[in-house]
Parts: structure tokens; C-alpha cells; sequence
């Protein structure tokens, strides 16, 4: 048998049912007898689900003043049987859902802050992407300044407001690197734009932060990074404790700059979620980081100290953790020192949050192949470089979607801070607007909306985790 | 044979100062004693192979040079520094010592002029262009420049082992410690490994070479260390080494691995 090709065949393009739509509904969907089935009981599901809540949601009122209103609209309209959602009552009373008590006339505080959060976050989250980075500040610039001019406040505020979004904007254009120091003020901003007050307290307390810094360049040539971090720490705890209150105080006299100040029991909505959410998040990851490796330390007493933290606070529900920070914390703690109950709370918080995230990384740190360490070692790296330069970047990117996953569900269970008397959202919020007597009865028009809220968020935090993933595959395989 | 030839024996001076010093070390894995007095020297610009069966404690010798592995007992002395658990040693003997691994450990998150500019950026405190230039420069050496903005996952592994040589080599290390360097490769790519390595055996760089090439030893190496049990059974200059092998343990190995 002897076979000599003569002329290479041409390729061809594959038969009709391998092509396109065709291929794809019966690779998909009718690809055997039980898949088919499953396709039409599914279809079917679907069509029923679809009866049973789309006349509910295309009957909905937008305007009425209360739910007998709205009730007598729905019965006018689609008969005395039709059901429908009453969405007045979100048009009614949607600024308590986002701002809980906050002062109406000073809105503006909280929308700025919020438009500068994601200011903020870009340098972090588009750290090597300028032209996204560039487009996220412009559009929440423009929604900022939008929300703005709905806020009732003075005009002068407005412009200055829209000032500051557009140097923001500016700023993300040309150098977006230079953002970074309005992501470090941030948090300092926010105490003081949410909260009000003298400016000079939290000044001061970022002071602390500067002189952390400074003693952490001065000793950690000498002495290294973990002794000038703790020298540094006690220093500015002490500034922070015995001293800082005194000269804010001191200073506030000399020049007095405050802006009217709201309590913490004015919080309420999202703005409060938020605000315990990005806290906590921001937070958490670095003491997440930190316990991770405590917990893969030689040193015996971090390990133990770290094991036991993580132990501790993971065996422990949420729950129990915010009655802490609402009622026990204070018996630890001098009479004199009052101590807000949403920082009690964030700080709570984000400790649970830490120990959750330490295991995660943890799963990271061991997926590393032990070569990594040792090619870092074999370098020269000191620990703390190998740490940061090599083994971290790679463990948080195998931790990601377990890092998020813990973002979300941190991010939901601030609903339960509604446990220790806060407007939070879901319970706090919805509670209130019922005891309305207009709005009694009213059960699930809430609920969806502050449901939809949440989705959009956590569904935005899991985009971007993709995102960042499919930024970070670099190892082909 | 080829690799002879290339090398001028008499060019490459070997000097009387110590690059490495092993009097009387002792290590133990639990209760496992890996390895037993262990004593050797290592001249600068001397090349030497090890060689052994494995689980002989060849790979752990090497390890403990730049304090992979901590030993127990007797004192090592690295280029002038003795290796204690003082951890500013430890970070200068590291840095002076390159090492090449059996399967590369290159850093899959970072592109090969990132992986091979690191360490000296962070370490040497070297200028980055500066860093840059120098990795071109061993990019070159070892033939692969137009890879260096790919990452390590996109290339061969005879080209990744290439790239860990050069990393190493952008330390400017004093003594370079292979570990099976081209265990883990294709017979095809491991020449191509092997002719790095023989370059630099050409330039006068003091080696240690964990390998099975024999080819490798008889051509480049200045003497021969055959391991078991974690003892030195045997060490001797390679002709003599492989013609004539004076331990029965030596002959048995050499018969196994030259037999066919």
C-alpha cells in the first residue's frame, strides 16, 4: 500500500449545524432527550414566575400620598383584584432609605463625600489603568454635581463642590498618580464633612498619621521596619490619647473653623452602610494581611497571638460582636470617654472582617509553590521585601474572589447593626417609614428597592474582582 | 569531545582565596541525620560538581550554603562571612551568592526584566535604568533579549532557566549554586542550559553544580564530589574521578549511570 498526497486540501467551512445560532441552541440547550426536557421546564418555570410578578410590577404607582391611594389607583385602573406595587412610597420618603435622619439642609456633606470616595478608591482600584480611572472620576464628577444641584443648599457650596469634583476630574486627566494624596485625606475628610464640627480634630489626628510616618522613615534604616512601626505607633498613640485633643481644641479657639455638626444617631440608610462598609473593608484587608502572617510566623507568641485573635473572633457571631461594641465596650472603658457608637461598631466590625480575610489570604499564602520563597530568599529580599514584592501580589490574586466574598458578605451584614438601635437600611429604615401611618401595611416595595441597592453594589464589587483577575493572569497556563 | 574544546583549561585561574569553608557540619531533618561531617572548601573560581543518588543530601549541601537549610552543627563560611543566625549575614550572604533552582522559581507575576531587575532595584539599591541596562546585558548573554517583556509563562522552560541564570547574574554574585539545573527540562532544551552554564564556567565564575550531567562535569568541572548517605565518599579531579574510582560505592554509581 503506498500513498503519495499530491495537491494539500483547502480548509473548509464546517456544515450548517455547526455554525452560529444553530450550534449553539443545540450545544446549549437541546443537546439530549433530558437537556432538552430540562430547557422547556425551565422555559415553562420562567413564563409562570413572569405571570405571577410582572402585572404586580407594571401596575405600579408612582404617585400617590399613601398606600389606601395607592390601592385605590391600582383598583381604578386594572380592576378591584389587580395587585400592584406601590412604588410611592419610595418617591415619598427615598432620602430617609439613603441618609436616615441626616439634616436635609446639609445633604451636600454626604453627596461630596460619597462623589469623593470614588475619587478616592480609582488610584487604588485603576492603579495602572489611567484612561479608566480617568473615565470613573468624570462620570461620578458629573453624577455628583447633578445630585448636587437636586440637594437644596446655597449656590456659593454648589460651585465650590463642583469646583472641587472638577479638579478632581483634571487632576485623574493629566496625573492620576497624584490622586493618591486625596485617597490618603480621605478618610480625615469624611469624618469631617459626615460628622461636622471643627476642622482641627481631625487634622490633628491625621497629624498622628504624619507622625507615624516620620518616625518609621527616621528609625527604619537602623533598626527595621517592625521597631520603627511600633516606636512609631506608641508615638502617635500618645499624641492621639494625651495630647492631640488639647491643641485641636487650643487651635480651634485661635482660628475657628467648624461647619455645623450632626450626632451619630442622625445616621441612618445607606449612608450609614457605606460608611460602616468601605470602613471596614479599607481596614480590614491590611489586618487581615498582617494576622495572615502572623499566622505562618516562627515567632511563637505572634502565631499564638494571631491564631487565637483569628480563632476567637471567627468562633463568635456578628451579632454578639455589636452588642459588645454597643454595651459592654463602655464598662472597659473611663466614664469620661465617650466613644460613638458607628466607630464602636466599624471597629467591630472590621476586626470580624480581618479574621475572615486572614484565613482567606492564608489559603493564598499556601497555594504558593515553596519555591517562591525560596528564589526570594535566594535573592537577598528581606522579609518584609519578599513578602510585598513576591509573595503577597500572588497570594491576594489566588485570594481574590475568597477576599471578595467576604467584601460582600460584610458589606450585607451591616444590615444587622440594626441590632444595636442604628437606622441601618433594610430593618431600620423600613420600620420607620411603616410607623407611618399613611405607609402602614406596606411590605415589600421597600424591601426590593433597598434589595436593588444592595445588588447593584455587590454585583459592581464581583465586576470588578473579574475585572482585576483578568487584569492579573499573567501565568498563561 | 565539543565541550572541551571550548574550554581553555589553563585561562581560567583558579586563585588560593576561600569562596566557601565547611569544617565539621552536621545537619539533622528531626531526627533524620541528613548530613554527616561534612567538610569541604571551595576556592574562588573553583568549579565543582556534585553528584550522587538521590536522597544523598546533595541538593541540602548546596541549600545550606546560602542558608536555604540551616544547619546544626560545625561552621560554614561564605566569601569571608560566617553563616549564624544573624539575619544581616544571612541577607548579605544571599546576595553575594546566586542560586538556580530545579524548577526555575522565576516569578510568574512579573515580566523577566522585572524578575531580573528585582533584586537589584530592591537589595542593591541599583537606579532602575541602571537595573534595566544590566539585564539587557545578561538578557543578551544568555541569548534569550527579545523575551524580556513576556512573562515567564509564556516561555520554554530551557529559556526560563536561561532567565533564572541571568536574575541570578544581575546580583553580580561571587559564587553561582545550581540545583539540579537541568533536571526538570526536555533533552533538547537542556544543552541549551548547559552552554549558559558553560559560558560562565568560561569567565571564571566559582560554581557549585548539583547535576547528572556527566558530559557537563568531565568537560567544565575542576573537581568531583560524590555524596551518599550524606557523607563525601569520594572527591577528586575528573579524569581520575571517572576512570578511575577509588570507592566501591563510586564504581557502582558511575556503572549505573554510565552503563548504557
Amino acid at each position: 500500500m503506498q500513498f503519495v498526497r499530491t495537491q494539500m486540501l483547502a480548509p473548509l467551512s464546517p456544515p450548517i449545524t455547526e455554525r452560529g445560532a444553530v450550534k449553539w441552541l443545540r450545544e446549549n440547550l437541546f443537546s439530549g432527550g433530558l437537556n432538552s426536557a430540562l430547557t422547556l421546564l425551565a422555559a415553562a418555570t420562567l413564563y409562570y414566575l413572569a405571570t405571577l410578578s410582572l402585572p404586580w410590577l407594571l401596575h405600579g404607582v408612582w404617585k400617590a400620598n399613601s398606600l389606601s391611594e395607592c390601592r385605590t389607583i391600582i383598583a381604578a385602573n386594572f380592576g378591584p383584584d389587580a395587585g400592584g406595587a406601590c412604588w410611592a412610597v419610595i418617591r415619598a420618603r427615598w432620602y430617609q432609605f439613603i441618609y436616615g435622619f441626616y439634616p436635609p439642609e446639609i445633604y451636600w456633606r454626604p453627596i461630596l463625600n460619597f462623589g469623593l470616595l470614588f475619587v478616592a478608591m480609582t488610584p487604588i482600584l485603576f492603579s495602572d489603568n489611567p484612561a479608566s480611572a480617568a473615565k470613573l472620576v468624570g462620570v461620578v464628577a458629573v453624577l455628583t454635581v447633578i445630585m448636587l444641584a437636586l440637594a437644596q443648599g446655597p449656590v456659593w457650596l454648589f460651585v465650590l463642590c463642583g469646583a472641587i469634583m472638577a479638579g478632581c476630574f483634571l487632576l485623574a486627566t493629566i496625573a492620576p498618580a497624584r490622586l493618591l494624596p486625596v485617597t490618603a485625606v480621605y478618610p480625615f475628610a469624611t469624618v469631617w464633612l459626615l460628622w461636622g464640627g471643627s476642622v482641627w480634630g481631625p487634622l490633628m489626628a491625621m497629624l498622628g498619621f504624619v507622625i507615624l510616618a516620620a518616625v518609621y522613615r527616621l528609625l527604619s534604616p537602623r533598626f527595621g521596619v517592625v521597631v520603627a512601626t511600633a516606636t512609631g505607633f506608641v508615638i502617635a498613640c500618645i499624641w492621639w490619647v494625651a495630647l492631640q485633643g488639647y491643641v485641636s481644641g487650643a487651635l480651634q479657639s485661635i482660628i475657628p473653623l467648624a461647619v455645623q455638626p450632626v450626632e451619630s444617631d442622625k445616621f441612618g440608610g445607606f449612608l450609614l452602610a457605606f460608611l460602616i462598609g468601605v470602613s471596614s473593608i479599607s481596614i480590614s484587608l491590611p489586618i487581615g494581611i498582617l494576622l495572615a502572617l502572623g499566622r505562618q510566623s516562627d515567632m511563637l507568641l505572634i502565631k499564638s497571638l494571631s491564631v487565637g485573635f483569628i480563632e476567637f473572633v471567627r468562633g463568635v457571631p456578628l451579632i454578639t460582636m455589636l452588642f459588645v461594641a454597643s454595651l459592654l465596650l463602655q464598662y472597659f472603658l473611663p466614664p469620661q470617654v465617650q466613644f460613638d457608637l458607628i466607630l464602636r461598631v466599624v471597629i467591630l466590625v472590621t476586626l470580624f472582617s480581618a479574621a475572615y480575610n486572614a484565613e482567606v489570604i492564608r489559603g493564598g499564602l499556601a497555594s504558593l509553590p515553596k519555591g517562591q520563597f525560596e528564589a526570594a530568599d535566594g535573592l537577598g529580599l528581606d522579609y518584609w521585601q519578599s513578602q510585598r514584592l513576591i509573595i503577597m501580589p500572588q497570594a491576594l490574586k489566588v485570594s481574590i474572589p475568597g477576599i471578595v466574598s467576604t467584601f460582600i458578605g460584610l458589606f450585607k451584614d451591616t444590615t444587622l447593626v440594626t441590632f444595636v438601635g442604628l437606622a441601618e437600611p433594610l430593618r431600620g429604615v423600613t420600620t420607620i417609614v411603616r410607623a407611618d401611618i399613611n405607609w402602614k401595611g406596606i411590605y415589600w416595595e421597600p424591601y426590593l428597592f433597598v434589595g436593588a441597592i444592595f445588588f447593584v453594589t455587590c454585583f459592581g464589587m464581583s465586576l470588578y474582582s473579574l475585572y482585576l483577575e483578568r487584569k492579573l493572569k499573567t501565568d498563561h497556563r | 569531545m565539543a565541550i572541551q574544546a571550548m574550554l581553555n583549561t589553563s585561562e581560567m585561574a583558579v586563585s588560593d582565596e576561600m569562596a566557601v569553608q565547611i569544617t565539621g557540619m552536621n545537619k539533622w531533618y528531626g531526627t533524620f541525620h541528613v548530613l554527616r561531617d561534612i567538610n569541604m572548601t571551595v576556592q574562588k573560581g573553583e568549579r565543582i560538581v556534585i553528584c550522587g543518588p538521590s536522597g544523598s543530601g546533595k541538593s541540602t549541601l548546596i541549600r545550606c550554603i546560602n542558608r536555604l537549610e540551616e544547619h546544626q552543627q560545625g561552621q560554614i563560611i561564605v566569601d569571608g562571612t560566617e553563616l549564624t543566625s544573624d539575619l544581616k549575614n544571612i541577607d548579605k550572604v544571599r546576595s553575594e551568592v546566586g542560586m538556580v533552582f530545579q524548577h526555575f522559581n522565576l516569578f510568574p507575576h512579573l515580566t523577566i526584566l522585572e524578575n531580573l531587575t528585582l533584586a537589584p532595584i530592591w537589595v542593591r539599591k541599583t537606579p532602575k535604568k541602571e537595573a534595566e541596562e544590566t539585564a539587557m546585558y545578561f538578557l543578551g548573554k544568555v541569548k534569550i533579549p527579545e523575551q524580556a517583556h513576556k512573562y515567564p509563562g509564556q516561555l520554554s522552560g530551557g529559556q526560563q532557566q536561561r532567565v533564572a541564570i541571568a536574575r541570578s547574574l544581575c546580583m553580580k554574585p561571587r559564587i553561582m549554586l545550581f540545583d539540579e539545573p537541568t533536571s526538570a527540562l526536555d533533552p533538547e532544551m537542556i544543552k541549551e542550559v548547559l552552554d549558559t552554564m558553560i559560558d560562565l564556567a568560561k569567565e571564571g565564575m566559582t560554581m557549585l553544580c548539583v547535576t547528572h550531567e556527566m558530559g557537563f562535569a568531565q568537560a567544565v568541572a575542576n573537581r568531583v564530589i560524590f555524596m551518599d548517605q550524606g557523607q563525601i565518599v569520594e572527591q577528586n579531579e575528573p579524569k581520575e574521578f571517572f576512570n578511575n574510582p577509588k570507592s566501591e560505592r563510586t564504581k557502582l554509581f558511575l556503572s549505573q549511570i554510565l552503563g548504557h
